[in-house]
């Protein structure tokens, strides 16, 4: 799950990492009371779930209330990479001096939290890792014990020749990293990290992605959850205990498990279609899922066709075809289906099939040509 | 043959008593693994299906029982805490199944299970058979034939779909292995590679991978320095969008790492055959068997 760089910024604030006052803004008007309450320079940053908001024109430097009114009416409102703009963070503009870079990220080769700091912030640390790798250093954790002083001294040292910033980076170290480990994040970023003229260390920018295998225990961070960032249809889907992603095409895909439904994907496609989404409805399958399955994908005017791909192992292919049956009486369908099921139960589930006029296939090929075919409004052969 | 499970193996059952540790263990006492023992915290003494004897702790079970490899069956917020009981009672081989554990919690489990010597699959994985000899976890037995083709994959149905059509085509399998979708888990592709590769009666290797990581770059460059024996693989994923979750949480594309086209490409300059659609695996390993 990824929250908004206030919300970061707060986690951040609540240990001890310093970053510069700020507050949420959703109108211009609110921008501006703002900027007249700090009576400083401020900048004005769109809030949404996406990189490079910078260059997309969503980060302004205002030097009035009034020019933070402006900025920000220019802001709220905007489509950044899709997203439409709520919402804007009017924060006190910090003095740069230096800025560095800051990340912590699971990394699955070392099978730890890693450090990734270097002095050259500010940009893309991604190129940095790409051109000048030797700027970077890399420091894995071992959360059994925690981050170490010495470990958070060495890495403030290497951004800093100044003892007094090196202290302070390294203790924000140990701050971003207790953070990171309280949320439960998968990532967490400062960048920049900010050393003013005046010495000082400041997290001008705050991000965190947090593990959504880690929700059922932190409700406080699950309340962080903006869901007006999210498509709509993947929020009703989550709610349902479904993963459900919106693509381009028009073959609307149910499957179970998360490999098979990308090779469904990968098969409509190899046979000259276009997926719709990926969804997968899990391992232990109830009627109902099914049901709302099937709500979900005919919602989108784009479907033409559904296929169902399900390889019953934990899934009991009864409990599916119950649900297509009970969801199509409810609300008929407006396009063909096409069916393919084998595994568990499967002679049950063929036969309430038959029963109720629908025909399935055990072949995932013969399904995906059919569904293909029908999608782009041929017959059925 | 086979690896890391066989005839020998006996199976402790940790949450047999709940909704999908008691029908999974039906299903591998049906099947034939020897299901020693049960953990549930609460209810030792109980019988399973009036067999099984079902104790407090893992540590119990092993005591009484022998048990030399556990399965996990409990919810995700406690499975860090089974494996590491699994370990330390002393299971060489420890398969979890539970989904949707806290990949923080991973980073402690797996140095702890490595320095312990243990072997962890999973979690989040659909475990492991050995057709003829054992099954640990919840792969549909009926679908497998024993046979000589190793199987190891990152995905659950993907792995059974595969088998399915190598069983339909009369290609058994020495042992296939899920080893899951979670980015830390305890067995890798090359650590199943390198097993199969010393395993005399396996004569080829189907591999199944996805998009997101590097573990089939990795695995691919295994191949082409460490086996003799031929290998087929599959990268689901080609058609999905970069940076979306696909369920899995290794799944995911970031920036250029982990691509279905750069793991393909792996393959190709590995001498990995590569299946476009899970159905090519039949052709091609029986073109490498012959």
């Amino acid at each position: 799950m990824n929250i908004h760089e206030y919300q970061a910024k707060q986690i951040f604030k609540g240990f001890g990492v310093p970053v510069p006052e700020g507050k949420v803004a959703t109108t211009p008007a609110e921008a501006e009371a703002i900027a007249k309450e700090y009576g400083v320079p401020v900048m004005v940053k769109a809030q949404v779930h996406v990189g490079g908001r910078g260059k997309a024109g969503g980060v302004k430097f205002c030097k009035t209330p009034a020019d933070a009114k402006e900025k920000a009416t220019a802001i709220l409102g905007m489509q950044i990479k899709g997203l439409t703009v709520e919402k804007v963070l009017v924060t006190v503009a910090a003095d740069i001096g230096s800025e560095a870079y800051v990340g912590i990220i699971v990394d699955r080769k070392r099978k730890k939290p890693v450090f990734m700091v270097s002095a050259a912030g500010g940009i893309d640390i991604e190129q940095v890792a790409a051109e000048t790798p030797e700027k970077i250093l890399y420091l894995p954790v071992d959360t059994r014990y925690g981050l170490r002083s010495y470990e958070a001294m060495r890495m403030g040292f290497f951004l800093y020749s100044d003892v007094k910033l090196a202290k302070q980076a390294a203790k924000i170290m140990q701050q971003l990293y207790l953070a990171f480990m309280a949320s439960g994040c998968s990532l967490a970023e400062i960048n920049p990290l900010v050393a003013t003229p005046t010495g000082e260390c400041i997290a001008v920018d705050g991000k965190m992605v947090i593990d959504d295998n880690e929700l059922d225990r932190r409700p406080e961070v699950e309340a962080l959850r903006d869901v007006s960032s999210e498509a709509p249809s993947e929020v009703d889907a989550r709610n349902n205990n479904l993963t459900f992603i919106k693509l381009d095409g028009n073959v609307g895909c149910v499957v179970n498990g998360a490999g098979l439904a990308m090779a469904t994907m990968d098969l409509v496609k190899y046979y000259g279609g276009e997926p719709a989404n990926f969804l997968d409805i899990g391992g232990s399958s109830n009627p109902e899922k099914v049901v709302n399955a099937l709500r979900i994908i005919t919602a989108d005017p784009n479907v033409k066709c559904i296929l169902f791909n399900i390889f019953g192992g934990i899934t009991r292919t009864d409990d599916v075809a119950n649900g297509i049956v009970t969801a199509t009486k409810a609300n008929p369908l407006q396009v063909p289906i096409v069916i393919r099921l084998t595994g568990t139960n499967e002679e049950i589930a063929m036969k309430i099939l038959t029963d109720n006029g629908f025909s399935a296939s055990a072949d995932m090929d013969e399904a995906v040509i059919k569904a293909v075919k029908l999608a782009k409004g041929g017959q059925a052969a | 043959m086979s690896i890391f499970i066989n005839k020998d193996t006996k199976l402790v059952v940790q949450g047999i008593t709940g909704r999908d540790g008691s029908f999974h263990t039906k299903q591998m006492m049906e099947y034939g693994t020897n299901v020693v023992a049960g953990v549930t915290p609460g209810k030792g003494g109980q019988k399973f299906e009036d067999k099984v004897p079902v104790f407090n702790t893992v540590y119990d079970a092993v005591a009484a029982t022998g048990a030399n490899t556990s399965v996990i069956y409990v919810p995700p917020m406690g499975a860090a805490d089974a494996i590491m009981e699994a370990v330390d009672a002393g299971c060489s081989m420890v398969v979890c199944i539970t989904e949707g554990v806290p990949v923080l919690d991973m980073t402690k489990v797996y140095p702890f299970v490595k320095e312990r010597g243990a072997r962890l699959l999973g979690a989040n994985c659909p475990g492991i058979i050995s057709p003829g000899e054992s099954k640990v976890g919840i792969i549909p037995g009926r679908i497998c034939m024993p046979g000589n083709v190793g199987v190891v994959s990152r995905s659950g149905t993907l792995t059974y779909e595969v088998v399915y059509q190598l069983t339909r085509a009369g290609l058994g399998q020495t042992t296939c292995v899920g080893i899951g979708g979670d980015p830390i888990n305890g067995t890798n592709f090359i650590d199943c590679l390198e097993a199969f590769e010393k395993d005399p009666k396996t004569k080829a290797v189907a591999m199944m991978g996805e998009i997101g990581g590097t573990d089939e770059q990795e695995a691919a460059d295994f191949v082409k320095h460490h086996m003799k024996k031929p290998v087929v693989g599959f990268i689901a994923g080609q058609t999905a969008p970069p940076g979306r979750r696909m369920g899995h949480a290794g799944a995911i594309i970031s920036g250029s790492a982990g691509t279905a086209a750069e793991k393909i490409e792996a393959f190709k300059a590995a001498g990995i055959g590569v299946a476009v659609r899970p159905m090519d695996f039949v052709d091609l390993i029986k073109a490498k068997l012959n």
